[in-house]
């Protein structure tokens, strides 16, 4: 036991000793989350217009100015001719133009259906479908008032469930808990069981008298504290600075945590049981570890957008279990009873990761 | 002149003798592209929705069969009960909860205005604001529809509304995805590798063995440089045929122009690359602090999501983002064939960038040091 | 400027290195003749390494003057590069390039014709017994080897003088013994050497010997002088007794 605790304290230093790297393993998931927080929303708002108005009469004066003072757009430029707009979207200045057809308002007393044209920049789809929403929402509720006493209009009230803001942060804070634990827990491990492989002390330590199980549990405890401690400031961070609900359980939350640490843990034993070198572990871990749990997990993209084939391969992260737990932990404040099912499975690969990484590493040591 | 051949010569041999690398450099880039190219999309199609209909009336299911028939939602489930569709959106089972009033029909007969209520599972922002807009427009277009049956007119409203996509007609994701990951890939080889190559050598010590030789700083870092600058050139050739075969993208710019302005790009890059390597005195170092750059980079860059819709800070923020350029000057050449009269000023920012930052990383390096 | 160096190769005068207030190298002044094997003896972290960086231009002095083949290390490390060959204690060849490849590398860069590289390696490859071992990859090759290639290739441009840092550590007596041989040879085609170790019975090797204590030089002479001033039977005993002070 002595020996162990020895020998855990060594694995502690190798950690503090590289301020630079520590600082960095701190202090970017903290980045992250700040930037994403504050920076990063998918509100659309100060989208830049420009108006071609052909008649330039109270009508399409007032269409206009209900579309500049809404928060969605900001008037870049009143065009005077049609071939502006092209010259207008190549040079990246607006997102969208709309043109009023001349004598407006004239057409519309003698009903003749005066258009109003929509002119979206669709290289970005998403944007281009909200801001044509946007505009033609505008002119629909225009338009109601000359329907009076015609008949009743439907109004869209919608309500933005547990994220009003559409703010980055709800998204976000959970899939950067996800990567970070899984880069610090799975990555890390594998590095540094790797470099001591490299550096021929791995034997030293395998004949010393420390039990080889003990040798990676040692290896690992740093980085499962390394890793609470990241996943906890993280929610600090989510909770106080950014107003993120923690709307479940706690302690259900922190279980999962730790279910989800070990998975990872496993996973990057199993790496180094693999590997000869850093630089090797590196690669693999960055390929088959990091770009897996940022595309398939639901981090950034919905698995719904995913191809089929990728969506069933998704099953296999355990990434996208524990960020669909996560934020119906955090942000819906789902039962326990509801989420058994993700529990499961994931417990099921914690299990399983587990077993083979210790298999093989016994195999390696006979 | 002629030791850089031997620098170069060297460079290439050592690069093409790492199988791992070559991996890394020319397999996994247009793997990740593809992958990436069809992963990385927010498209959002089939959302499943609730519906509650406790009016049950013909103005209603002529809504909901609107719904139905649409390519975006996928109606799930149609109750009249409000709690089990609120249970629904807890459990994740929906995406959406449409709620039709009870009197719906007689409502809008009597000419009064009647409330349809959307309640969005808004955790995903750019899901929400989306299915929001499609909820929208099909509500819209069946409250045309049935003024029209109402008043018996052909033309219902009073005011036409019509519009067009340009530049995507046919809204493909991966149309706009692929310009931004294709700079991620080649911004990605030139940072990275530059950075842990230089590291390498400080590593393994060799550096200190080519410190006393007559060979000078700038020949050392050319010769570093020019390789990565070759492979990125051609990561982006075969990134733009890939694009071009695989995902269909049109380019309605000139590619010179894409192949000019890579050039300074690179130039500014590279030499991020460069400074990196010398603060870190280990390649492990040099991934950290090269990952944690990117990170930043890449949320600032307009790639996920759009730049306008940041606060003023973080915009102004975004200026010192060389990718941020990049993205945008590929979307504008290769999507909308703007013109180097519409790019100068990209070329005028990233070139000064370069400089900048090339001096300060040349000013850093020291063969000779205390 | 160049300086007409006469019979000196290595002239220091007054050098200084210091760290903050830890002072590496503490005023040493010394000349080294031509075609001498000048042994440069010291513990770790007397200095040695310190003082050698200077010399070979690597880091800049504080205060004092060296004249490295008649240039200045301060005021001219380009022309004094070009006229030393260096070899450190890491043997810093490329692992992932042939034996050929090693050596076209530094010759290339020393500035040879493209058709005096192509003899040059097959000369050295000659001499060195490696025809064999050509197209292996540097890697792959035992310490020894590598070590004897490392010191062909600094001498790749043939310069007048040839600094080696702790060449021999880390390999067996036999190899050692190889590799004075090449020193020899190297010093009888009138190259000098410029040798630290801290193998003090290669010091006996040396034509003279100096050793740093603490950044000063405590003693510079021919081995057999030093171990009569000593009064003691081999440089070991020597360096033990300058050590204690």
């Amino acid at each position: 036991m002595k020996a162990f605790l020895a020998f855990l304290k060594k694995e502690f230093y190798h950690i503090w000793r590289d301020p630079r790297s520590l600082l960095i393993l701190i202090g970017m998931p903290m980045v992250q989350v700040i930037l994403f927080g504050f920076a990063i929303t998918n509100e659309i708002v100060d989208a830049k217009i420009a108006i071609l108005d052909n008649s330039k009469d109270e009508v399409t004066q007032e269409i206009s100015n209900k579309i500049l003072s809404s928060k969605y757009f900001k008037l870049f430029e009143y065009l005077t001719d049609k071939n502006q707009i092209e010259k207008s979207f190549k040079k990246g200045k607006i997102k969208i133009a709309i043109i009023f057809e001349n004598d407006f308002s004239q057409k519309l007393n003698r009903n003749e259906n005066p258009q109003v044209q929509i002119i979206a920049d669709a290289t970005d789809p998403n944007t281009a479908t909200t801001l044509i929403n946007y505009v033609s929402s505008i002119v629909f509720d225009y338009q109601s008032k000359y329907l009076k006493n015609k008949s009743g209009g439907l109004n869209v009230v919608s309500k933005m469930e547990y994220n009003p803001g559409l703010k980055g942060v709800y998204l976000f804070v959970p899939g950067i808990i996800t990567v970070i634990l899984m880069l610090i827990s799975a990555m890390m491990t594998s590095i540094s069981i790797a470099r001591e492989k490299e550096k021929g002390t791995m034997e030293i330590l395998l004949v010393s008298p420390i039990k080889p199980l003990m040798v990676i549990v040692g290896k690992v405890v740093p980085y499962i504290s390394l890793a609470l401690v990241n996943a906890v400031t993280i929610l600090l961070l989510g909770v106080f600075v950014f107003g993120l609900p923690i709307r479940g359980s706690l302690p259900v939350l922190m279980l999962e945590i730790i279910i989800f640490i070990i998975t990872a843990l496993g996973l990057g034993i199993f790496i180094s049981t693999k590997v000869e070198t850093q630089q090797n572990a590196l690669l693999v871990s960055l390929m088959g570890l990091l770009l897996p749990t940022i595309i398939l997990s639901g981090f950034i993209y919905p698995i719904e957008s995913l191809p089929e084939i990728l969506q069933y391969i998704s099953h296999i992260i355990p990434a996208k279990w524990f960020l669909i737990i996560l934020r119906d932990i955090m942000i819906k404040g789902t039962e326990f009873r509801f989420i058994i099912k993700e529990t499961l499975i994931l417990f099921g690969m914690m299990t399983f990761f587990l077993i083979i990484s210790i298999k093989n590493y016994k195999i390696r040591l006979e | 002149m002629r030791t850089i051949l031997y620098i170069l010569q060297k460079e290439f041999i050592q690069i093409s003798r790492n199988r791992l690398m070559m991996g890394v450099l020319f397999i996994m880039p247009f793997f990740q592209l593809i992958l990436l190219g069809y992963a990385a999309s927010f498209e959002v199609k089939n959302l499943n929705i609730h519906i509650v209909d406790p009016d049950k009336s013909s103005f209603s299911s002529d809504l909901i069969s609107k719904f139905s028939a649409s390519s975006y939602f996928n109606v799930k489930n149609l109750t009249n009960s409000h709690k089990l569709a609120m249970e629904d959106l807890e459990k994740g089972k929906v995406d959406l909860i449409m709620e039709i009033p009870k009197d719906f029909e007689k409502d809008f007969i009597n000419g009064e205005k009647t409330n349809i209520y959307l309640s969005i599972d808004a955790v995903n922002g750019v899901k929400a604001g989306l299915a929001n807009a499609y909820a929208g427009m099909i509500i819209k277009d069946f409250n045309t529809d049935i003024f029209a049956k109402y008043t018996g007119r052909k033309i219902s409203l009073p005011i036409g509304i019509t519009w067009s996509n340009w530049y995507n007609k046919h809204m493909v994701y991966s149309t706009f995805m692929v310009p931004g990951i294709l700079v991620l890939l080649v911004t990605m080889i030139a940072v990275f590798l530059t950075a842990i190559n230089i590291v390498r050598e400080k590593e393994i010590g060799t550096i200190e063995q080519l410190n006393v030789t007559p060979i000078k700083k700038s020949q050392f870092i050319i010769g570093k440089l020019f390789p990565f600058l070759l492979i990125a050139f051609f990561e982006l050739s075969i990134g733009l045929i890939i694009a071009k075969l695989v995902f269909n993208l049109h380019y309605e710019g000139s590619l010179i122009l894409v192949y000019s302005f890579t050039f300074v790009y690179l130039f500014a890059v590279l030499g991020i690359g460069l400074f990196i390597s010398t603060l870190s005195n280990t390649q492990q170092q040099a991934m950290f602090i090269a990952y944690f750059i990117f990170v930043i980079f890449i949320l600032m860059s307009g790639l996920f999501t759009p730049i306008e819709s940041m606060p003023v800070w973080a915009q102004k923020i975004t200026w010192f983002n060389p990718i941020k350029y990049f993205i945008e000057f590929m979307r504008m050449v290769l999507l909308k064939g703007s013109t180097f009269a519409d790019v100068k000023n990209h070329f005028i920012i990233i070139a000064i960038y370069g400089v900048i930052l090339n001096t300060l990383a040349v000013w850093n390096y020291r063969k000779v040091s205390g | 400027m160049k300086k007409d160096s006469g019979n000196y190769i290595v002239e220091v005068e007054n050098l200084t290195k210091k760290f903050g207030s830890f002072i590496a190298v503490d005023n040493i002044s010394f000349k080294v003749k031509k075609g001498e094997i000048f042994g440069f003896l010291g513990a770790n972290g007397a200095g040695k390494t310190t003082a050698m960086k200077m010399l070979t231009g690597l880091l800049n002095p504080s205060s004092g003057k060296a004249i490295v083949a008649g240039w200045n290390v301060e005021t001219n490390p380009d022309k004094v590069k070009l006229n030393i060959g260096y070899m450190s204690q890491k043997f810093s060849l490329y692992d992932d390039l042939r034996v050929n490849e090693n050596i076209r590398l530094y010759a290339g860069i020393y500035g040879l014709k493209r058709s005096e590289i192509k003899i040059k390696i097959n000369k050295l490859i000659g001499e060195l017994g490696m025809e064999n071992l050509r197209k292996k990859l540097v890697g792959d090759l035992p310490l020894g080897w590598k070590q004897k290639l490392a010191f062909a290739i600094s001498l790749v441009h043939e310069p007048p003088v040839v600094f080696l840092d702790e060449p021999t550590s880390g390999v067996d007596p036999i190899t050692r013994r190889q590799f004075w041989e090449m020193i020899y040879k190297a010093s009888s085609e009138g190259t000098t050497i410029f040798v630290t170790t801290h193998y003090l019975d290669e010091a006996e090797y040396c034509t003279r010997a100096s050793i740093m204590v603490d950044g000063q030089i405590k003693a510079l002479d021919t081995p057999e002088n030093l171990k009569n001033r000593f009064e003691v039977d081999n440089m070991q005993e020597v360096f033990v007794k300058l050590a204690r002070g």
